[in-house]
């Protein structure tokens, strides 16, 4: 294997956005013929990595290597015209035109004078679908078909060139078992040929029955990579969330008031089913799972953003029904959006005005705006939250991502809220205004309300939770006390190893 | 996917279904209402309905591209009246002097010609600085009818040249020649956009930008290229039209924009892009000009009508909005 030259050579990659290093010295290799898995938490910089591979983003520093050339990838195009092929994983389709044209995108078989050869088209469209044993063909309109299908079109793609290198990223991610086998047997035979294939999946079992070997990124380092062959979960898991982090769980337990939020078998379509949990006063719930694990569709649906298919919302053990986030703040639910910038505040709007947004209309003297009452509402949660800015004319834009978090958490608080729901309270956060942030989520639990928090981030959950679900393609699959938890039972609940028999 | 199947259906017909009650009512409603003797579903009135078709309809063609492209022109009223007084006076130039009717060909080349510069400039400005095509437009919209109104003042440009005037009032196989223009253009954007690859990739780049970006297509280009495609229609719009009038006043083709966007949105084009059809588009260029006829037809005055198109508009995108809604799981905005 060591005379052999890679298909594809990493080398000293790095890619930095403003304020981020998302890439640091990453240099890896993929041979031909080896399927290379790529593993790494949420945000440790596996999907930058991969656009820089397809060349939809240029690298800072390093140099990438197709065989023994040096290569440099300035377009998707000459990316796919070097043999690099990106399927992507959230689906790049456009949905009005037919899988035919979506598989040639950008480079449609031509006739004279730009005119579409739709013979051929279709020809080597049915020829690629036949490999991959689909139930559709090249006419089909791509917005007919299931996301399921969307993405074996998706997968498609890749058999359209010469390939030297392959991309996969989370190819599984809503593909049916049998979907999988179809995939499993394109990727072996992609090998065959030579291909080298690079393969990010979060999804354990996926990876040690298809992969070669493994390598592991972690906070956009590269933290080294593994044979297959000769390791396991746990070794995997133990570089990819690293023995650096302060994984120590809480354990300072609040005495438990009555529940105050109960839900039994709530189901939304697709997205998540029979899901049944209860939070009770002084108790903070962790949800954690991978992305697309259906988290924050549930904290959707409890703040009336989504409707329910079924099952029942209790609220201090009576039936609900909640409309609308309106009804939600009306009832005592506040949620704390994951976009903090694009869904939690009005970024050119100043402290004081963004923390009372949701109750102005009821602070009204005559027919005006009382900023009196505003600006003492501000000062309360300022000094109870600890937000550190130089006055509440100050635009919420310029402040620190912890302190905008404060006041997002502020501007609810000051709605007496029973259940406060977190969505990923310290993304994009500095390290220090974390735990700061989980000290808030700790004492705020301490003083009666009764929060949840979804998290992407193993220590954080660990941290502060009382309780953690783990959820796993839209269903939970455990719920651990803060005592019985472990990384390793956690990270193999939530990438479904216990459940194969359960989720088909 | 039933239902999938059933509401494109439904949208894909519901033009030509429009269009079949409109006659079906005002034939009826003729009968009792109207104060002519003549009926409404005479083969003449019909004739000349698609000629009074073609100004708009040939603009709306190349709407539709640009919109299903993504973008919107608001600068086709005044491109309109700019090309017709290039037209006009063009022909009363020395250089042409000499040419006899060759001066003819010679105008409409210059009003083509300016028609699809004014489009690409429109084009290049979208393209290169990234502003959205609706403020571009706006701004050209004002911008080339200053420059209208600098050309002659208030005053009309006539020329009327009766070798034009023939060929323009001429019927060949009983059809206007202006209805001959309409046809031959619904027929070329057509195979335009179902055809080749660049129709091909502007839908794509309508549907799903991004996705045509990973794919190597090269936005820009494209839709330059529309913007000139429009550019070219709304000047062969004059052309047609102002063969036969021979005068062009600096008002001409307000609001053309908006009946333009009307019809192809009646004709089930999205706003957003990426969904539309030319056939469907020459159906809402029909079913308003049936509208405006239809009511007149039955003693209604222009400012019914506009009200009339206005809430049939709004049914419409209300209808549609309807129809494409996924399911109750959706997320609620």
């Amino acid at each position: 294997m060591s005379v052999e030259t890679p298909a594809l050579r990493l080398e000293g990659i790095v890619k930095t956005f403003p304020g981020v290093r998302a890439l640091d010295g990453v240099s890896f290799s993929v041979m031909p013929g080896e399927v290379h898995a790529l593993m790494g938490e949420n945000g440790a910089g596996k999907s930058t990595l991969m656009k820089v591979l397809g060349g939809i983003l240029q690298p800072n520093e390093g140099r990438i290597y197709i065989g023994e050339e040096p290569a440099v990838m300035r377009t998707p195009l000459e990316a796919k015209a070097k043999g690099i092929v990106f399927i992507h994983q959230e689906l790049s389709l456009a949905e009005e035109l037919t899988v035919a044209e979506n598989i040639y995108l950008g480079e449609l078989p031509r006739k004279r004078f730009g005119l579409v050869d739709w013979a051929t088209l279709e020809r080597r469209t049915n020829d690629i679908l036949s490999k991959l044993k689909v139930t559709f063909d090249a006419r089909t309109r791509v917005g007919d078909l299931s996301i399921a299908n969307q993405q074996m079109v998706e997968i498609a793609r890749a058999l359209t060139v010469e390939a030297k290198a392959v991309i996969f990223d989370e190819p599984t991610a809503s593909l049916t078992d049998a979907e999988k086998v179809v995939l499993f047997d394109v990727i072996a035979d992609l090998q065959s040929q030579g291909v080298g294939i690079i393969y990010i999946s979060h999804r354990m079992e996926e990876i040690f029955k298809i992969t070669d070997r493994i390598s592991v990124l972690r906070d956009g380092q590269y933290r080294g990579t593994l044979e297959t062959a000769q390791t396991d979960e746990e070794e995997v898991t133990q570089l990819m969330i690293g023995r650096t982090l302060d994984l120590s769980r809480n354990v300072s337990h609040h005495a438990l008031g009555d529940v105050a939020l109960e839900v039994r078998g709530l189901t939304c379509g697709d997205l998540y089913a029979d899901v049944s949990f209860e939070v009770r006063r002084g108790e903070v719930l962790g949800f954690y799972g991978l992305v697309g694990a259906g988290r924050t569709e549930i904290a959707e649906t409890l703040f009336g953003l989504r409707d329910p298919s079924a099952g029942t919302i209790l609220l201090d053990g009576e039936e609900t029904v909640i409309r609308s986030p309106v009804d939600a703040i009306a009832k005592g639910i506040s949620l704390v959006p994951e976009d903090r910038k694009g869904q939690g505040l009005v970024l050119g709007m100043n402290c004081r005005d963004n923390m009372t947004l949701p109750q102005v209309d009821d602070l009204k003297a005559g027919p005006f705006v009382a900023e009196g009452s505003e600006i003492a509402i501000f000062d309360q949660y300022r000094d109870k939250l600890d937000i550190r800015t130089p006055g509440w004319k100050q635009t919420v834009g310029n402040l620190s991502g912890g302190n905008q978090q404060k006041i997002v958490i502020g501007k609810w608080l000051s709605m007496h809220p029973n259940v406060l729901i977190v969505d990923e309270p310290t993304r994009g956060i500095d390290v220090g205004s974390k735990s700061e942030i989980h000290n808030l989520i700790r004492e705020l639990a301490a003083q009666g309300y009764a929060v949840i928090v979804i998290s992407s981030e193993m220590p954080e959950v660990l941290h502060v939770s009382d309780r953690i679900i783990a959820m796993y393609s839209g269903r939970i699959m455990r719920t651990f006390t803060s005592d019985e938890v472990t990384e390793d039972n956690l990270i193999q609940a939530i990438s479904g190893i216990r459940s194969e028999g359960q989720v088909a | 996917m039933q239902a999938g199947t059933l509401s494109t259906f439904l949208k894909r017909g519901a033009i030509w279904g429009f269009i079949l009650l409109e006659l079906v009512f005002f034939t009826v409603a003729g009968e009792f209402l109207s104060l002519s003797e003549k009926a409404f579903m005479d083969l003449d009135n019909m004739l000349l309905l698609f000629k009074q078709s073609a100004p708009i309809g040939i603009i709306a063609m190349g709407m539709t591209i640009i919109m299903v492209n993504g973008n919107i022109d608001l600068s086709v009223g005044a491109t309109y009246a700019l090309s017709a007084i290039v037209l006009l006076d063009s022909m009363t130039w020395p250089i042409f002097g000499g040419m006899g009717d060759w001066a003819i060909p010679m105008a409409w080349l210059a009003a083509l010609a300016t028609g699809t510069l004014l489009g690409a400039l429109n084009g290049l400005i979208v393209w290169k600085t990234g502003v959205d095509a609706f403020i571009v437009t706006l701004g050209s919209m004002l911008g080339y009818r200053g420059l209208v109104f600098m050309y002659n003042g208030e005053q009309p440009t006539s020329h009327l040249n009766w070798t034009l005037v023939d060929f323009a009032e001429a019927q060949f196989l009983g059809i206007h020649t202006a209805t001959w223009f309409l046809l031959a253009v619904t027929a070329a954007i057509w195979f335009l956009m179902n055809r080749t690859v660049h129709g091909r990739n502007a839908y794509a780049i309508g549907d799903n930008r991004e996705a045509a970006v990973n794919a190597g297509i090269k936005v820009g280009p494209h839709m330059m290229i529309n913007f000139m495609i429009i550019g070219f229609l709304a000047a062969l719009s004059a052309v047609v039209f102002y063969s036969e009038s021979g005068s062009v006043n600096p008002n001409d083709g307000e609001l053309y924009e908006l009946w333009v966007i009307t019809a192809v949105v009646l004709g089930g084009t999205k706003l957003t892009g990426g969904a539309g059809s030319i056939v469907s588009t020459f159906g809402g260029v029909l079913a308003i000009q049936l509208l405006r006829k239809g009511l007149s037809h039955i003693g209604a005055d222009t400012e019914t009508v506009n009200l009339v198109i206005g809430l049939i508009l709004i049914a419409v995108l209300f209808l549609d909005r309807q129809l494409n809604l996924k399911g109750k799981e959706e997320l609620k905005t």
